[in-house]
């Protein structure tokens, strides 16, 4: 077994109560997916276009500067939202699919498949996350499809290992055992009766991965190993701003996004958690 | 917990074979022809040229046949040739890879140094400011995106304060030391050059406290949950009835012991750095490992993506052992018992 | 109290010791106004249930109460109030002239350091003159005082290696290690074996007698003090109920409540008095202190004047009693109880 695991999980302030961060959290993810799924009717300036002069510092004209091209940082800044946000719900409602499905197996049924499921899971997390995202990115070739395959990749063994876990303990009780001797097939007890039970730790990592993948999406693009120019994704745009070092307004505005996104989910999970599961910590 | 250890160092060799395996596979399962990364347009056009590349590259045999040659390579150290470099892979990281160590182990230091004082202040001083600052300080840490940071810290510190050298190990004006360890500084006092030394020095500062600033979140939070524990219990108020003043008693009796259970979280931070350092190397025009992977990433260089990544797992894997071994023997109640 | 010798000041004075916690919820008193003395080389047992105050009070005196507990009154040793005294030099009392053992000796020992080095830091703390091979001699001398076998041998072991009563051993020789005037000892055999515990009672009492150093021992159990102190103070509900020389306290006991721990625990010497009668119910918390007898819940003798007045602490004969009926002749009381 590998001791390390990924994500890192910090707790937001105590101070703000249990509530709040949940709040601020909430509204902050509210407001990026928002901004996924509408921006394009938002009054900004066209996030491809020469918009105005080259490399200008912020102004009230365009409030984070332009680009290289002349283009706006906060229009680009804010129809980034419609790469990164998708890409966080596909990875990680395929990571929970795939490694919920199969640690299911592996917990409920064990036996032969179940330990090759865990010889499996215990590889791929021997390797160090952006490596492994990096590897299979690179043998796919670049593209952010291939950048999200390649996370799928990365995270669905954590949940692989915690659904087995959660799959392990809910499995012992007694309305299972219950459910068996009444005769019901294993696919339904392990549907209807173990699965419903495992849901919030899930739930819970999930919303802080979202996060996480954020943070991962980005840094692939940023190598050059995710979306490509001139697509106005936070990595690829910090990435250009990174060659136009003397104009630190360029990866000024998707670094503050990337940074809020990830604190809002942090924060949202860890209420979550509170709210959730009293228990832990 | 030795039949434990004895346990994961069994299994140790077989997850090497998955790693390797698991490489072997990436770097073989490649979209589009390998042969486009090494050979030019009009070069793909002459078959003769394509037939005597794939045979110096080994892509004319079957896929069983060049896993056999790759396992029986990589058991001799040979990671096979970079696509890129033309050069053993191998010898290309062992080139880089002092370079690495020596932004690793600075970001270390200042990370745990920083996150275990930190730590102990947030500890000492509950839901004080202390402690909100920490808390804050190491939240950010951990959601900031590290290539960002490091943009900006580099953008501040270097061009506009000038406080610090830009990117790179060493101003290019200066000549490097003879090499011994590799580590910069480390040669540059050894040879007595303190110019060098106070340049390479002032060059290790940004990367090392953007990389070490994750890791710093994760052990300041470690060691002050740890320390809560531990200074309610009762050996603390005999250390005070000794007479014992307050620093003595933090740092003596509750750090030594709050120090055993975060020490399960060396192998966590591990993992930040191997990924911080990718990063903050490409940044900084760090000339080690992970400004390597990027190029290699960039170039479709599958020998060299696929040396740097089992090298990762290699060095992944023996931080968590070495972190269990190192558990077991910061705690004598399960090394004696 | 029995009127001391002019000549030998007094080595504890403690006078209208009060300790309030603050907590979120409020304030709470955890000792409410008692006095005690205590001469030099004399043992003074200190008696209550786990809650009653004791071990707050004892820990008051060495400063080691943590800061939300505000206290007020005089603690004088040797005359001088360690509440009035700055950090520095309660520093250096503490573990010096005044010394503390502690319930559990294994919780109370670092448990990632030898206990060689832990009696040894106990040294240095107050000696930093002292080289490495002269903590090591006096270090093996302090296990060997409390009968530790090989002491040359146990230095290097770690707390979880020793045996209860040997972990209790070191702990006391450990607070012996500077000669200390005043010894604390916090329920010092609760946390061990019934057969061990006489052990560590004789080692004690022994070493007190020997080296003339005066003790508190708090403790839950008549039975342990009353082969060991001259005097005995009993504490309820963070007050002092009674005080009196031991044989006086076990021969005619004021308070019913002394009555009851008496009835409670046997006697050491094997005589029962009477049969054993149990006090029911359990102590007041810390939140309901009552503003009459903080007893009267749990006393046979409570009439309506005992919920409505607080008792004063008294002097009756040779010692001190609070309660409004420890005027009458004891055997009277004792038969009223039944």
């Amino acid at each position: 077994m590998i001791s390390g695991t990924r994500p890192l999980r910090l707790r937001p302030p105590a101070f703000l109560g249990a509530r709040l961060p949940l709040a601020i959290g909430l509204g902050v993810i509210l407001f990026w997916v928002l901004a996924a799924l509408t921006v394009q009717f938002w009054p900004l300036d066209p996030p491809l276009d020469m918009v105005g002069r080259r490399l200008k510092p912020p102004s009230a004209e365009h409030w984070l500067g332009t680009d290289a091209l002349g283009r706006d940082v906060l229009s680009r800044t804010l129809h980034g939202a419609r790469f990164s946000i998708p890409i966080a719900v596909v990875v990680v409602a395929a990571a929970v699919a795939l490694g919920g499905f199969l640690g299911a197996i592996a917990g409920f049924f064990g036996g032969l498949l179940g330990a090759a499921i865990m010889r499996l899971v215990d590889v791929t997390l021997a390797f160090p996350p952006i490596l492994l995202a990096m590897a299979v990115a690179a043998s796919l070739g670049p593209g952010l499809e291939n950048a999200a395959i390649a996370m799928i990749v990365v995270w669905w063994p954590l949940y692989a290992r915690l659904v087995r876990a959660q799959v392990l303990e809910v499995r012992e009780r007694e309305h299972v055992e219950a459910a068996v001797a009444a005769g019901a097939g294993p696919m339904r007890v392990l549907l209807r009766h173990v699965l419903p039970l495992c849901w919030t730790p899930v739930l819970v990592n999930a919303t802080m991965d979202f996060g996480q993948v954020v943070l991962l999406a980005a840094s692939l693009s940023f190598i050059g190993l995710g979306a490509t120019p001139p697509t106005p994704e936070w990595g690829a745009m910090i990435s250009d701003g990174a060659k136009y070092f003397y104009h630190w307004w360029i990866a000024f505005g998707p670094g503050m996004a990337i940074l809020i996104v990830v604190l809002g989910f942090n924060f949202a999970g860890d209420g979550l958690r509170d709210l959730l599961d009293p228990r832990t910590e | 917990m030795a039949r434990y250890l004895l346990r994961r160092l069994l299994a140790m060799p077989l997850l090497l074979l998955g790693v390797a395996t698991a490489a072997f596979l990436l770097g073989n399962v490649v979209k589009g022809d390998p042969l486009a990364s090494i050979l030019n347009e009009r070069q793909m056009n002459n078959p003769e040229v394509v037939a005597a590349a794939k045979a110096r590259w080994g892509l004319d045999r079957s896929m069983p046949e060049r896993y056999a040659i790759y396992l029986g390579n990589l058991a001799q150290g040979d990671f096979g040739t970079s696509f890129r470099t033309k050069r053993p892979v191998m010898r290309d990281l062992l080139d880089r890879l002092p370079a690495t160590l020596e932004l690793v182990f600075s970001a270390m230091l200042f990370g745990s140094v920083t996150g275990i004082a930190l730590g102990v202040a947030a500890a000492h001083w509950q839901n004080g400011p202390a402690d909100h600052g920490a808390r804050l300080l190491a939240l950010i840490g951990s959601s900031v995106p590290v290539f960002w940071s490091s943009l900006i810290a580099l953008y501040v510190f270097s061009v506009q304060l000038g406080w610090l050298p830009g990117a790179g190990r060493l101003d290019a004006a200066i000549r490097p030391p003879e090499s011994v360890t590799g580590f910069l500084t480390v040669d540059a006092a050894l040879a007595g050059d303190w110019h060098a030394f106070g340049n390479a020095l002032g060059h290790l500062v940004l990367p090392s406290v953007m990389l070490g600033w994750a890791v710093l979140g994760i052990i300041s939070r470690m060691i002050r949950a740890s320390m809560l524990d531990v200074m309610q219990q009762d050996y603390i108020m005999t250390a005070r009835a000794k007479g014992a003043g307050t620093l003595r008693v933090l740092l003596r009796h509750a750090l030594r012991n709050a120090l055993v259970p975060a020490l399960t979280i060396i192998g966590f931070t591990f993992a930040y750095l191997i990924t911080g350092a990718i990063l903050t190397e490409t940044v900084f025009s760090w000339p080690g490992i992970g400004s390597y992977a990027v190029d290699a990433a960039r170039a479709l260089d599958h020998p060299a993506i696929i040396g740097v990544t089992v090298l990762g797992a290699l060095a992944f894997l023996t931080a968590n052992l070495l972190t269990d071994i190192a558990y077991v023997f910061a705690n004598p109640r399960i090394r004696l018992g | 109290m029995p009127a001391a010798p002019a000549t030998d000041p007094p080595l504890l004075e403690i006078r209208d010791l009060r300790v309030h916690f603050r907590t979120p919820a409020g304030v709470f008193e955890a000792v409410g106004g008692i006095d005690l003395d205590l001469t030099p080389g004399e043992v003074l047992g200190l008696v209550g249930e786990s809650g009653s105050g004791k071990s707050v009070a004892m820990k008051a005196v060495l400063g080691l109460l943590p800061p939300q507990a505000r206290v007020t009154g005089q603690i004088r040793f040797r005359g001088r109030d360690l509440l009035t005294l700055p950090e520095r030099e309660m520093r250096r009392l503490r573990g010096g002239r005044i010394a503390m053992v502690f319930q559990d000796p294994l919780t109370a020992f670092n448990p990632v350091v030898t206990i060689g080095d832990q009696i040894g830091e106990m040294l240095w703390l107050h000696d930093r003159a002292l080289s490495r091979r002269q903590l090591r001699a006096r270090t093996e001398e302090l296990l060997a005082l409390v009968s530790i076998p090989e002491p040359g041998r146990r230095i290097g072991a770690y707390p979880h290696e020793f045996s209860g009563g040997m972990r209790q051993r070191a702990m006391i020789a450990m607070a012996l290690a500077n000669d200390p005037e005043l010894l604390i000892a916090d329920e010092p055999t609760t946390a061990l074996d019934v057969t061990v515990q006489a052990q560590i009672l004789d080692v004690l009492r022994g070493l007190q007698a020997r080296l003339g150093i005066g003790l508190v021992l708090v403790t839950h159990d008549l039975g342990v003090v009353a082969g060991m102190a001259r005097e005995i103070a009993v504490m309820y509900a963070g007050r002092i109920v009674e005080a009196a020389p031991v044989d006086d306290l076990f021969a005619a006991p004021r308070h019913p409540y002394t009555r009851g721990l008496i009835g409670a625990v046997p006697r050491p010497d094997g005589g029962g008095r009477g049969p054993l009668v149990a006090i029911e119910g359990s102590p007041p918390g810390l939140t309901e202190r009552l503003s009459g007898c903080a007893f009267a819940p749990r006393c046979p003798l409570a009439a309506a004047r005992c919920t409505a007045e607080r008792p004063a602490l008294r002097a009756l004969g040779s010692g001190r009693a609070a309660c409004h009926f420890a005027g009458a002749p004891a055997p009277a009381a004792a038969e009223a109880a039944r």
